[in-house]
Formats: C-alpha cells, sequence, structure tokens
C-alpha cells in the first residue's frame, strides 16, 4: 500500500468551484475556463502515489499548482473534487478533530519563507508540534534542543528568528519539522528562498538526514538540479496538471512532452546520468566489433562527470563493474555522446549514421 | 392555530414565488428589492403625515400646479419639498425609548449603580491619598510599564506634578477625569478586543459590524449623550457611556486589523502542526498582533480624553468643565489654562501606554543583534 495516495484531485478557485467542475473534467484548458467563468483552476485531474521511505519531487514553475498540491495532503485547503488518502486514511473524511490529531502525529510540514513564529525563541519553535500536543516543557525541550543538535544549530537555541540568516532560519523550520517525528514531511519550497551555495549545503544535509531517518517525503521545488538531485521519483505540473511522472533518468532521457523536454534542456546530464543506464551488455558489445584495448574500470553508480575526462584522454571504453568488481557492461564513445547530447533529432542521426 | 396557519398559506405560497423570481432574475432583485423599499417608505410617510399638510384627495397631489407647460399643470410640490413627504422617525423612536425606560429601567439602573460604585470608590481614595503619594504611585506604574525607562519616567512624573501647579483646583478635578477614562477604557477593552477577534475570525461578523462601527464613530456625540442623561442620568455614568461609543470603534478595528495581519504562512505553519483554532489564536495570533492592539488602547485612550470634554457639557464634573467655566465666561486664560491640564493628562495617558506597548514589541518583534557565536554560516 502506498504511503500517500492522492486520486483525482481537482481544485477550482472561484466563487463558485462546483459548476466549473465538469467543464474541467471535460478537459477545458486552463486559459479557457478563467476567460469563460473567472474560475481559476488549481490543480486539474492529478493522481499520484508515494510509497514509505521515499522522497517525491513535486516540479513546476509557479502558478502550476505545487503549493496547492501539497497542502491537499494535510489539508490545508479542501480539493473541489477527489480523494487523498495517507496510510490508506481518507484524509477528506476527518472531522475538525480528527484532523488535527492527524497533522499532529502523521506528518510534519516546513515552508518556503519558514514559517517562524517570530516571537517564540529557537527552541520554542522547534518545540511549537510538541506544545500543540500538550507535552511537556521539559520533555518538549529536550527533543527540540536533539534535533537542534541535528541540524546543526546548538548555541543558538535562545535566539529569536529575526536574528538568524535565511539559511540557519530554514534550519530552524526543519527542525521543527522532524521534532514531531512523523513518517511524512511536506517541504514546500523548503529552499527555494536561499541562496545557491546555502541551498546546496542543504540539499547535503537533507540527503544525509534523509539516509538516516529514512522518511517519506514530499518535496516542492522550480528547480531541476534540486529536484534531480533530491528525487527518488519526480512528478512535473503544468497548469495544475500532472504531466509526467518517473524517475530522474525517465525525465530527462524520455521527456513526455515539449513542456517537459524544455524543462530538462538546459540540464547537465552528465551529473544525472548514472554509468549503468547507459552501458551496453558485454554481449552486445562483444557483438558490435570495434572493440578498443584499452579499458578502464568504473563502479556502475558513478555519474558520467566522474569519468569522462578520463574517457577524453586515454580514448578508452569503459568497463563498468559493480561493488564486488564484477563486469556489468561497456560504454564506448558512442553512448556517451547520445547520453550527453541535448537534441532528440541530433541523437536519430547519429544513430542512423 | 389552525386559523393562523390559514391565514399563513398565501404567505407561505407568496415566499415561494419570490424564492422561484428571485432565482430567474438574480441580476435585478436587489434594484426590485431597493424600489419596493423605498415605495413603502414613500407610502408610510403619506400616510402618517397630518392631515393639514396632505390635499383632501390623493390625486390632488397630481393636479394643483399653477405653472402649465403644454396645458399640463406641473405638480407644486416638485418645486418644494412637500410637507408630506416626511418620514416618520423621530415619533417611534422617542415612543420606543419611554418603553425602554418604562420597562428596562431598572436594568439600566444595575449598571449605573454598579458604575457609578466603582467611579466613586476610585475617585474618593485617589482624592483622599496625599498628592505626593498619588506622585509617587504615577512614577512607580510609569517606571515599571515602560520597562524601566528614566527618560519617560521624568516626564511623566513632571507633567503630573504641573497639573496640580497649574492651579489647585486642577488636582481633584483631574483626578475626577481620569478615574471616568480609566473606566470607560476598562470597559472598552473588555468589550472592544474579544470583538475585534471575533470580527477578524468570521467575515460575517465584520460585515454586520462595520456599518455599526461607522455609525458609532460618524454620529455626533450629543446624539447619544441625551439618552445617556434619560438612562442613566446626570454625572459620571452617562459619560463613561459615551466615552464608550466613542472609543470602542479604534481599538475594535485596530484588534480586527492586527489579526488578520498575521502572516499568513505563519498561521498555516501553525495548523500544519496540528494546532487547534483555539491554540493558534492564543498562541499565534494575538502576541503576533499586540502591538496593534497597544496601539488601538493608546488611540482608546486619547479619544476617551477628548469625550470627558464634551461630557461636562451633561453635568460631569472633571476638568472639562473648567474649559466649559472659561467658555462661558470668555475667560480666555481660564479656557487655556484647562486645556493645557487636559493636554498634560493626554501625554501622561499616551506615555504610559506607547510605552508599555514599545516592550511588548521589543519582546514579540526582538531587535536585530549581531550574533557572536561560532555556529555554521
Amino acid at each position: 500500500m502506498p504511503k500517500i495516495e492522492v486520486k483525482n484531485v481537482y481544485k477550482i478557485f472561484g466563487t463558485e468551484p462546483s459548476k466549473v467542475l465538469p467543464m474541467c473534467q471535460e478537459g477545458a484548458t486552463k486559459e479557457d475556463i478563467l476567460e469563460n467563468t473567472g474560475h481559476t483552476v488549481g490543480l486539474a485531474d492529478v493522481s499520484l502515489s508515494i510509497e514509505e521511505g521515499e522522497t517525491f519531487v513535486c516540479m513546476g514553475l509557479s502558478g502550476s499548482g505545487k503549493s496547492t498540491l501539497i497542502r491537499h495532503i494535510n489539508r490545508l485547503i479542501d480539493p473541489t473534487a477527489g480523494e487523498v488518502f495517507v496510510e490508506g486514511i481518507n484524509v477528506m473524511q476527518l472531522d475538525q478533530k480528527n484532523l488535527i490529531e492527524f497533522r499532529r502525529h502523521k506528518m510534519s510540514m516546513v515552508f518556503q519563507r519558514f514559517g517562524l513564529f517570530p516571537h517564540k525563541t529557537v527552541i520554542q519553535n522547534v518545540g511549537y508540534g510538541l506544545e500543540v500536543q500538550g507535552k511537556e516543557i521539559n520533555e518538549r525541550n529536550k527533543v527540540a534542543m536533539e534535533k537542534i543538535d541535528a541540524v546543526g544549530l546548538n548555541g543558538f537555541e535562545y535566539q529569536y528568528p529575526n536574528q538568524l540568516s535565511g539559511g540557519m532560519q530554514q534550519r530552524v523550520g526543519l527542525a521543527r519539522a522532524l521534532a514531531t517525528n512523523t513518517d511524512i514531511m511536506l517541504m514546500d519550497e523548503a529552499f527555494s528562498a536561499l541562496d545557491p551555495l546555502i541551498r546546496s549545503d542543504m540539499q547535503k544535509q537533507l540527503i544525509e538526514l534523509q539516509a538516516e531517518i529514512k522518511k517519506t517525503i514530499l518535496f516542492i521545488t522550480h528547480d531541476l538540479d534540486e529536484a534531480l538531485r533530491l528525487g527518488d521519483h519526480i512528478g512535473i505540473l503544468n497548469h495544475g496538471r500532472l504531466v509526467q511522472v518517473g524517475s530522474p533518468i525517465d525525465i530527462i532521457m524520455k521527456p513526455a512532452d515539449d513542456y517537459v523536454a524544455a524543462f530538462v534542456k538546459d540540464v547537465n546530464r552528465s551529473k544525472v546520468i548514472k554509468a549503468k543506464i547507459i552501458m551496453l551488455s558485454p554481449e552486445q558489445y562483444k557483438s558490435n566489433g570495434t572493440n578498443n584495448k584499452n579499458t578502464i574500470k568504473v563502479n556502475e553508480d558513478a555519474f558520467i562527470d566522474e569519468f569522462l575526462p578520463q574517457v577524453c584522454c586515454t580514448d578508452a571504453d569503459v568497463e563498468v563493474v559493480d561493488k564486488s568488481g564484477d563486469v556489468k557492461g561497456y560504454i564506448t564513445e558512442k553512448e556517451l555522446s547520445k547520453a550527453l547530447t541535448k537534441s532528440k533529432a541530433y541523437v536519430e542521426q547519429q544513430s542512423t549514421k | 392555530m389552525q386559523k393562523y396557519i390559514e391565514y399563513f398559506k398565501p404567505v407561505i405560497s407568496l415566499f415561494i414565488f419570490i424564492g422561484f423570481f428571485i432565482k430567474k432574475y438574480k441580476k435585478y432583485f436587489k434594484f426590485f428589492i431597493y424600489s419596493v423599499i423605498f415605495i413603502g417608505l414613500v407610502i408610510i410617510s403619506y400616510r402618517s403625515a397630518r392631515p393639514r399638510y396632505k390635499p383632501e384627495n390623493f390625486t390632488d397631489i397630481f393636479t394643483d400646479g399653477d405653472i402649465k407647460i403644454f396645458n399640463i399643470p406641473i405638480p407644486k410640490f416638485l418645486f418644494d419639498w412637500p410637507k408630506w413627504l416626511d418620514f416618520p422617525l423621530m415619533q417611534p423612536l422617542n415612543a420606543g425609548f419611554d418603553w425602554l425606560i418604562v420597562n428596562y429601567g431598572i436594568y439600566f439602573e444595575v449598571v449605573n449603580n454598579f458604575l457609578l460604585g466603582m467611579y466613586t470608590t476610585m475617585k474618593n481614595f485617589l482624592v483622599d491619598l496625599p498628592w505626593p503619594l498619588v506622585i509617587a504611585l504615577v512614577i512607580f506604574i510609569t517606571y515599571y510599564a515602560s520597562g524601566k525607562k528614566v527618560t519617560t519616567t521624568v516626564m511623566v512624573a513632571f507633567c503630573t506634578f504641573f497639573l496640580g501647579f497649574l492651579s489647585p483646583r486642577y488636582w481633584d478635578k483631574s483626578i475626577m477625569t481620569t478615574c471616568i477614562v480609566i473606566i470607560g477604557m476598562l470597559l472598552c477593552i473588555i468589550v472592544g478586543i474579544p470583538v475585534g477577534i471575533a470580527m477578524a475570525r468570521n467575515k460575517k461578523v465584520r460585515n454586520a459590524l462595520l456599518p455599526v462601527l461607522d455609525l458609532m464613530q460618524t454620529i455626533p456625540s450629543f446624539c447619544y449623550l441625551i439618552p445617556g442623561i434619560l438612562l442613566f442620568g446626570l454625572g459620571a455614568v452617562p459619560a463613561i457611556i459615551a466615552i464608550f461609543v466613542y472609543a470602542v470603534p479604534p481599538l475594535i478595528r485596530l484588534t480586527d486589523l492586527g489579526i488578520r495581519l498575521v502572516d499568513k504562512e505563519v498561521i498555516e505553519a501553525s495548523e500544519a502542526f496540528g494546532a487547534s483554532k483555539r491554540q493558534t489564536l492564543w498562541g499565534v495570533q494575538i502576541p503576533l498582533a499586540l502591538p496593534n492592539i497597544m496601539q488601538g488602547i493608546n488611540q482608546c485612550t486619547m479619544m476617551s480624553l477628548a469625550m470627558v470634554v464634551i461630557a461636562s457639557m451633561i453635568g460631569t464634573r472633571g476638568i472639562g468643565d473648567e474649559v466649559l467655566l472659561g467658555l462661558q465666561q470668555l475667560n480666555v486664560g481660564m479656557a487655556t489654562e484647562a486645556g493645557i491640564a487636559i493636554v498634560l493628562l493626554a501625554i501622561i495617558f499616551d506615555r504610559i501606554t506607547q510605552s508599555y506597548g514599545e516592550r511588548l514589541q521589543e519582546k514579540t518583534q526582538p531587535k536585530k543583534k549581531i550574533i557572536i557565536n561560532n555556529a555554521k554560516n
């Protein structure tokens, strides 16, 4: 059973969403609906499922409905139609009391502009989730200190949020989300407001934390590099519709439409594609015939940009091995150039020659 | 019973018909309602006008014109506002007010006695206290309310001293005025802040209350001073009621505004962690709205002081009657002196509430400090 399941969710903003819904279900575009009825389509027919322990990245440009989607999971926004299941519980059918319990124990959230309480110190902010659960102050502070430690902010417990830099504030946000120890974390453009260096630092920290704690994370971003770096699966939203869902490699190698293709156009492929993705099997390699005598050994999980310089310098073929050293496959220059070429047409041209 | 049901049957069917009508002609509905109300009001005013103001026959009003255009007489009532077009508001209001006093006068008496008792106790205590002790009390309050700011305290102490220094008569009168203002303010705070919160949280409540607040702010104060006298008699209590009516709207508005201005993402964060509405209100919204609420209380004090002077016209004792006396005697010096005393009182109130508000603000929005620490970033 998937951890989170979203089924045919529609969200229409406006005065009479239920009247516009049939129009949207018949597939009218966002612009048409806005022009004819004055309603804005937030989400249209979004279905996705997220497995336990994975990081699902939801991507799209601003206005594509990313933030709306994430707010459906903990029902900060009610959908116009559709259902959301978390651990098999239908979130839409929870009453006010159960919804509060659900939010307290099932999921926590990190916000784009941090959402910290300016009148509370860092330690009070981090302990807020426990405070609303009615936990004792000693217990609260103990847990909060652990989490502050985990995000590397010790020494700042008694500062106020506006005395900290942006990166530090978001760490407080992260610690606050960790403090309630929920299985699911919702991260709404968590790192978008940070500058690039701190952002990549935070991404690293999140990856490290995730390796330890194995939470189910729904991460929203508009930055493809971030999505590729963090996501086990990526969903791409366009105008409220989910255009493509797949692993990072799927998104890059097989973009579903022009919109996704335009998205992935500028990505640095050599940093995303792993050796095992593009390698030929040993049989294929041998049947090719034109084999280079020089080979270099490369781990199957290595990214292209790790061994590309070596290949260029030595003019050798790549022998892909797994951890124990068994040969898994080979990569020739042809595969490399194919993988690194952006334009589809060029790749096809090359392969027909 | 059966008879009444029979009687209501056509009414119910009429309602159903109107409901159908509303659905079909939604666009014109408002226009229709307004026209019906307007015509109804005109008919009421015509029917209730005195017989000597209107012609014997209803149709005469259209044919009594002397001036004719193309042989058609222009009705007279188009030139001067006709006396029969006079909506009767005064008589029912007076009747209603009399009815209120006769039937519910006892409740007003209770309120009157309570407020008067509070006022008299407070006033007698402060008047009986030796004046240096009163000044000491003011200094004490200011010092701790302002967070131990010496300059503010010295200034307030000086203003307090100057009240008696201006004229010994003013000392007791200032105390009376102060007591009235404080009780009026307490009333405003007790009612205003909860109402403001209710307004911020519920759009319907806000839509219903906004016109009432507008009315309270724009209606001339004499209009509610007079019913105040009738209900509570002369003296301090109608002044307190008048202060309440006059000074509560800004407090309600600023509380409402303060709570609505709290960053939406912060509230979302609170909700996302499973805070109930009450927890969000007390833990997040009210603390963050406090600076605005304090500003409201400050405004409330200033308006109370302005009202207290006007209230002297209905016999409220206090510094205001010195102004009134100066006005009546055309004694410029006297009026100015009393005016200065009121300004001094205003400064005292303003400084105390303002500095307390600033202290609260520092608590909720601490100033940036340079951090001396070696942690990351």
